[in-house]
């Protein structure tokens, strides 16, 4: 038996000729990195077994097709969830930095311009005690903190970062990821039940009132915005704005979406569910240690979302307008990112600038302000869809 | 608004839920300091409301009668934090009038500057505590760096930065100092724009408006049989001032206004509170003026007997927060037989059922904050 180099195992296949492979005649960066490193993985341990037993079956499944996209699948989620999960950590620190400097002070200190506040944060609610109350329903408080969490990162991880960083390419995928994101208003509720208090009770009845008054005039702008590109893929959608932004037809909607999705990731001016002058922390009052930080995390991915939603629906996703399509297509992801870390800026500011609404004002806004405006919005563009300018 | 939802609840008798008391305090991010307001809701809105204090209690009243007079002037500055100047003031106040002591001229002005600096700073934590009571911290980080010229003031004054024990029986402890004489001016004029960029942020947005404008209404008759006094008082129309309408140490030669508004909400309060901080600059220009034109080598201070002859007297002025009031009973020795204090707050706090109820939980942080708690003083 020969001694069979390294080499002989690694071999950097062509994954869009791989017949496992998963998205249809699209090709995925984040899923290539993730398939030649699991090439290397895969391929390195098939040698190593294959050293001590020369001639096996394993060594020659572990690099087979099925295995080799099935690997990189693994390597694929933590890839998509890392840099979501950073990105989330850079609008955080840009919040405590930009909000800091509003307020005249510094904002946070500790380490690379004040990064590492993150994981000083993360490490101090780790350590905490994990109290929890003795007369709350124990499922679903553990379960509602889980289902908020995991649907948050769900979502975040479901937003495109570009053409070639995607984790679903449906057609429908816009629906999806709204539907997922008014699911945490619900869990919310349940929680604010089960917990036994009557801040979280009155927190998680106003995260229902919430939702019905945004989630309406929101979807109205969904729908304008897609009826303007003619689908529901949110591809599609930000290739139709290659030059013209939907900035500049739905100006009006901007503006109202700016402030739905503020709501959506119930931040000031929106942040009723857990208004901290009159109901101590609202739903999360009885969370404490961990669970609360990552209650805070989920906050966070849900931001991020609401200001992705923001740049695909109206600032041109990961488009540069004007410039050839090599300078677009280089590195559309950073595009993307300083893109919403500019809508979490405008955010930020509003949230410097505002003080809390009362419950039955926002109900107020949501249907005397916001529905007509979005509205109006929907009659401009089916203005210009008849005049056949889109 | 609020109301009308509630006159319809109880003429239909259809929607009503189950009431439940909720107990805000006394560890609570509204209450600032430790006290309780138990609010009775149903659904957001507030049906009852009752006012728990008495959790800072410390006997001050009594410590007092084991104390010598001059012993109790720094105490008294511990009576309200925010105000320690216009407390240890007060005493010092009844203490001479008790003795018929008079005291000079220019102490008189510097007391006028120190009450009304102490006035600014105690005015620029409460909009402060409004901010964090709306949800905005930005107010809140900006009044606290305005407060902060202020407090630096009374260092030059005096030395200290809160407890300041700067008064003293028969005057006050020290001279102006010259870093004083030379900041006092600068920091007015530094202030007089710097709020502008507080009232901008607030009076310039819809939402603060629309959270202080229509809640806690209370009529004029209804404050005044309250017993509320103040601030609060004059946002409710009521005209009177200490300060104008029976004047201590020298206000009665100082010109200056006294801002009254009829609307009795939340904002009027408001409003009444911040035109008085434009007020209290103006008095201190001219009181500043005064002490220059009295001269350096004028006496400040007059020796004041250690025992006050047996009698009694009472004393009151116009505290950030109201109208506080001391009354002591001597007898002759060197040690008071009895001191009351009347603080504002425990009287103004005790109004918090008719300021609340019928309003939303939302507003109860916003209203209340109107009425600028202070425990210290509250509880004694």
């Amino acid at each position: 038996m020969a001694y069979s180099s390294i080499l002989d195992w690694i071999s950097f296949s062509d994954i869009m000729s791989n017949p496992w492979y998963p998205f249809a005649g699209d090709y995925n960066l984040p899923f290539d990195i993730s398939y030649k490193l699991w090439e290397i993985i895969g391929g390195g341990l098939a040698w190593l077994i294959n050293l001590i037993l020369p001639g096996n079956p394993v060594s020659t499944w572990l690099i087979s097709d099925g295995v080799c996209v099935g690997g990189g699948l693994i390597i694929f989620m933590i890839v998509i969830f890392l840099v979501v999960f950073i990105g989330t950590l850079l609008s955080l620190w840009e919040e405590r930095k930009v909000l800091g400097r509003v307020m005249d002070r510094r904002g946070t200190m500790i380490g690379m311009k004040g990064f590492l506040q993150c994981v000083a944060d993360g490490v101090k609610t780790f350590m905490k005690e994990n109290t929890i109350p003795k007369k709350v329903d124990m499922m679903t408080y553990m379960w509602t903190v889980s289902l908020v969490v995991g649907v948050s990162v769900l979502i975040a991880c479901m937003i495109p970062l570009s053409d070639r960083w995607f984790v679903v390419n449906y057609d429908t995928g816009l629906l999806i990821i709204m539907a997922f994101f008014a699911l945490a208003p619900f869990f919310i509720l349940v929680s604010g039940w089960a917990q036994n208090n009557k801040y979280s009770l009155i927190g998680g009845m106003r995260a229902a009132e919430l939702m019905i008054s945004y989630e309406v005039p929101m979807l109205i702008m969904i729908g304008t915005a897609s009826l303007l590109a003619g689908t529901l893929n949110i591809g599609d959608i930000v290739a139709a704005q290659r030059d013209i932004w939907y900035i500049i037809p739905m100006f009006i909607g901007f503006i109202t979406f700016l402030f739905c999705a503020t709501a959506e990731a119930e931040r000031v001016p929106f942040d009723i569910a857990e208004a901290e002058a009159e109901l101590v922390e609202g739903w999360q009052t009885e969370y404490a240690g961990m669970k609360w930080g990552l209650i805070m995390l989920a906050d966070y991915f849900r931001g991020y979302v609401s200001c992705a939603m923001v740049t695909i629906l109206f600032l041109g996703g990961w488009n540069i307008p004007f410039v050839s399509d090599s300078v677009n297509n280089f590195l559309p992801e950073i595009v993307f990112l300083l893109k919403t870390w500019f809508v979490f800026f405008l955010m930020i500011m509003i949230r410097g600038a505002l003080a809390r609404v009362r419950t039955d004002q926002i109900v107020n806004i949501g249907w005397k302000v916001f529905m007509p405006l979005s509205v109006i919005n929907f009659v401009i563009v089916l203005l210009l869809k008849v005049g056949g300018i889109y | 608004m609020a109301r009308d939802l509630m006159d319809i609840r109880a003429e239909t008798d259809e929607l009503t839920t189950d009431k439940m008391w909720v107990i805000m305090g006394p560890q609570h991010p509204f209450s600032h300091g430790l006290w309780t307001l138990k609010v009775e809701l149903d659904g957001e809105l507030v049906t009852d409301a009752e006012p728990i204090v008495g959790y800072l209690h410390r006997g001050w009243e009594k410590e007092c009668e084991n104390r010598s007079y001059a012993k109790i002037v720094p105490m008294a500055d511990r009576l309200c934090y925010a105000a320690s100047m216009t407390y240890s003031h007060l005493y010092c106040m009844t203490v001479e009038k008790a003795l018929g002591l008079e005291v000079p001229e220019k102490a008189q002005y510097i007391r006028v500057v120190a009450d009304e600096i102490c006035r600014i700073s105690s005015h620029l934590m409460w909009l402060a505590a409004v901010g964090t009571d709306l949800g905005n911290l930005t107010v809140f980080l900006w009044c606290m760096r305005e407060r902060e010229y202020w407090m630096d003031l009374f260092v030059r004054l005096c030395g200290a930065r809160m407890t300041t024990n700067y008064p003293r029986i028969g005057g006050v402890r020290n001279d102006i100092t010259e870093l004083f004489d030379r900041d006092v001016d600068r920091c007015v004029q530094h202030f007089e724009k710097a709020l502008w960029d507080i009232i901008a942020l607030i009076d310039d947005s819809s939402i603060f408006l629309s959270r202080m404008k229509g809640t806690g209404i209370l009529t004029c008759e209804q404050c005044v049989n309250l017993g509320i006094t103040g601030p609060a008082m004059r946002g409710n129309g009521v005209d009177f001032d200490i300060r104008r309408d029976d004047p201590y140490e020298a206000y009665d030669k100082i010109d200056f206004e006294v801002p009254v508004l009829n609307d009795g909400d939340s904002y009027s309060r408001y409003m009444v509170r911040v035109e008085e901080l434009f007020q209290s600059c103006k008095i201190i220009t001219r009181a500043m003026q005064k002490i220059r034109a009295i001269g350096k080598n004028a006496p400040y201070r007059y020796k004041a007997p250690t025992n006050v002859p047996a009698g009694t007297a009472m004393c009151r002025l116009e505290d950030p927060r109201g109208e506080s009031l001391m009354y002591l009973v001597a007898d002759g020795s060197g040690k008071p037989y009895r001191l009351k204090v009347r603080s504002p707050i425990f009287t103004n706090v005790s109004a918090s059922k008719p300021l609340v109820v019928g309003s939303r939980i939302a507003d109860v942080p916003v209203i209340m904050a109107m009425i600028d708690m202070c425990l210290g003083e509250t509880d004694r």
